[in-house]
């Protein structure tokens, strides 16, 4: 609380229900609260708009580059398997119309064959056989014994039979050992017919799909149309298992879709069925692996958001916070110029009617002066009336109100006077003095005891008169309300040690002012008599009419005990000013 | 010494003119700048002490018309305002003291009025 009261800058203590400034000036804080939502607005949304589109077209740059690439791997994939199928098929193919049945039905020519399909073709071929009409294997050459199998019931047989050609899913057969066939019917003349069957081993496709570039992130195997697994899986089992993905839709061209495994992570499926075989190629990625770069990026894009909000924010608050700062500052200036300027017009207007009331009054005055006098003349000088006691006392009497009331006019005049700005030289004690007779009758009656201690060391000083004068009564008057009846007020002139000036100072053992307000006593409208009629204006227009002369005022107060103002002058203002020129002109 | 009051207010010239006269200064005494032209014309005065605000001829115009037709006379202002710097400047011969806040002390006057024209005797 402590650290955000000391941050916290000035005008936002200026509440607009306030009194003070804010009642003629701005509300400081809703000027800083729009300028900071306004310019918040205005550069963080499109911030964040731009972040936020970006975000969407790099996911979306990442997915669709993967899809892309994914979708390459499988077709390329196809295209191998595909060539692999079609090679050996077309091999047999050969087989049965460049040798005539009774060649095939031959075991030594066709080991011959089977001999020279796995030193061209390498592994894959594992046998060969040729099956009659009447699905009885007539001859087999290979590592199982199969002479003799009966395959007439067999489905693979009738489609064969049917099609010409057939090439088989991954099955155990009579021999127990997962492999596939292809097989193709041989016509002879007679219109018979004769079926040339290979059986081939997984392990070429296992190898076929083991070498592709996964990057250790991904899975691919073949599965046929219900789902069982023709190749060993990473992640779905082994050889004739059947996988947990549901099977894909047929689609001619391949295809990548996204599914869910049974722990529930995305996964990004591709996929293709092989023409004219059973197989669907499939290469299984988690969308997570796969997106690990882009993770990486989007916490990037984020942290940049955050860094970019947080130091914008940090401009504008910083910006909105100096710039309300300075018009606070310069509303205040600007206020105090206007009340010190319209405090001068009083004070001279004032001025200007003390003359003229002084003038009128002294006309009469001077009558009254003349005859009282003529008549005390005419008592002394003529003895006419020099015996009458009387009489003479009365004439005194007159001439002493006279001479009286003439001392009031005359310093309504000095006053006057002493409104122009004038550098003279000024007896200090003669101009305190001169200040306490205005106060002389509200002394008396309060019983307000004044002790004035000049140091006859610094009675004179070249000063303005008329802004001394105005300084020491604001002074006279703010100890005058601040003691009590029959209270104290100490003045001390003295030299100022070390230094070419003067410094008065003016105690009281009035009330004196809370150690929270001491710093604020200057400042312009604060007043302690609000609602007594205080304006809050008498101490800092004394303030700066003690700079304006080249000097300075510190206070020292202590509530219930009482208060000193401490006023350090120059002997001499016109030194001053020339040193301040000649500082002004050499800067 | 032969001195003329000028002044609106025929109550304080007249009283004022009494008093001179009873401390040994011989004092005529009007009531505007005319009668004061017209008077001076007459007569011959050593010094005239004038009021600052009159009608018609004020008193620094009735001084600088005087200075000009009678250049050896001396003169004295009243005024009911205060001493003014341009005022001051004005009226008064330079490093001479000419006038007087109203009401005026009578000895001060007199004593004003000795200076001012001993004043002359020296350098003339």
């Amino acid at each position: 609380m402590n650290l955000l009261s000391s941050i916290k800058p000035d005008f936002w203590k200026v509440r607009p229900d306030s009194p003070g400034t804010s009642r003629y000036l701005f509300n400081y804080r809703r000027i800083w609260k729009w300028s900071v939502l306004l310019t918040g607005i205005v550069s963080l949304l499109p911030l964040i708009f731009i972040t936020l589109v970006d975000y969407k077209v790099t996911e979306q740059a990442f997915e669709s580059e993967f899809r892309l690439r994914a979708a390459r791997l499988v077709s390329n994939t196809r295209r191998v398997v595909g060539f692999f199928l079609a090679e050996r098929r077309a091999a047999l193919d050969f087989i049965v119309r460049d040798n005539p049945p009774q060649a095939l039905t031959d075991p030594a020519r066709l080991a011959t064959i089977l001999e020279g399909l796995q030193k061209s073709f390498g592994g894959g071929f594992m046998d060969l056989g040729v099956i009659g009409a009447d699905g009885q294997q007539e001859t087999y050459v290979g590592p199982f014994s199969l002479q003799d199998k009966d395959y007439h019931e067999q489905a693979w047989f009738q489609m064969v039979v049917d099609r010409g050609v057939y090439v088989s899913d991954v099955f155990l057969g009579f021999r127990q050992v997962p492999h596939m066939i292809i097989a193709v019917r041989q016509n002879m003349s007679n219109g018979s017919f004769q079926v040339l069957r290979a059986s081939l081993g997984i392990g070429p496709f296992e190898d076929l799909l083991a070498n592709m570039e996964l990057g250790g992130l991904g899975d691919a195997f073949m599965v046929n149309g219900r789902g069982v697994l023709q190749t060993h899986s990473r992640t779905f089992g082994s050889v004739l298992e059947t996988m947990s993905l549901p099977v894909p839709e047929y689609h001619p061209s391949t295809q990548v879709v996204y599914g869910v495994n049974e722990t529930g992570e995305r996964l990004q499926i591709g996929y293709c069925f092989i023409e004219d075989t059973p197989f669907i190629l499939m290469i299984v990625k988690k969308q997570q692996d796969l997106m690990r770069g882009w993770h990486r990026t989007r916490l990037e894009l984020i942290l940049f958001l955050v860094f970019s909000v947080t130091l914008i924010l940090g401009v504008i608050l910083g910006t909105a916070t100096y710039m309300v700062h300075n018009i606070h500052l310069a509303d205040e200036k600007r206020l105090m110029s206007l009340h010190h300027l319209e405090y001068s017009n009083k004070l001279a207007s004032i001025g200007r009617m003390a003359a003229s009331v002084a003038h009128e009054i002294n006309n009469p005055l001077a009558i009254i002066n003349e005859k009282a006098g003529l008549i005390k003349d005419l008592f002394t000088i003529k003895q006419l009336y020099a015996g009458d006691a009387k009489l003479i006392g009365l004439v005194d009497s007159i001439l002493g109100s006279v001479k009286r009331a003439g001392k009031i006019t005359k310093r309504l005049l000095t006053f006057a006077r002493n409104l122009e700005a004038t550098v003279e030289d000024v007896q200090l004690d003669e101009l305190v003095r001169e200040v306490f007779s205005f106060v002389d009758k509200e002394a008396q009656v309060r019983d307000i005891h004044i002790d004035v201690d000049v140091s006859p060391a610094w009675i004179a000083i070249r000063s303005d008169r008329g802004k001394l004068q105005q300084i020491f009564l604001n002074i006279v008057n703010n100890a005058f309300a601040a003691v009590e009846d029959g209270g104290h007020l100490r003045v001390q002139v003295r030299p100022e040690d070390g230094a070419q000036g003067v410094v008065l100072s003016f105690c009281d053992d009035g009330c004196g002012i809370p150690a929270e307000d001491v710093h604020r006593i200057f400042e312009p409208f604060f007043s302690t008599k609000t609602g007594k009629g205080g304006t809050g204006l008498g101490l800092s227009i004394t303030y700066n009419l003690v700079h304006e002369i080249g000097g300075r005022i510190d206070v020292t107060s202590e509530a219930g005990k009482g208060t000193c103002f401490t006023i350090h002058l120059p002997t001499d203002i016109g030194i001053l000013k020339g040193r301040n020129h000649e500082g002004a002109a050499g800067g | 010494m032969r001195v003329l009051l000028v002044d609106d207010e025929t109550d304080l010239a007249s009283a004022l003119a009494e008093r001179l006269d009873m401390r040994g200064i011989e004092a005529d005494w009007v009531n505007s700048g005319q009668e004061a032209l017209e008077c001076a014309a007459k007569s011959h005065y050593d010094l005239a002490v004038l009021d600052l605000k009159m009608p018609k001829i004020g008193g620094l115009e009735l001084k600088a018309r005087m200075q000009a037709l009678y250049p050896h006379m001396k003169f004295i202002f009243l005024t009911g305002y205060g001493s003014e710097k341009d005022f001051e400047t004005v009226a008064c011969e330079s490093g001479e003291r000419c006038y007087l806040v109203k009401p005026v002390e009578i000895e001060d006057l007199v004593r004003l009025m000795r200076e001012l024209t001993k004043n002359r005797g020296n350098s003339q």
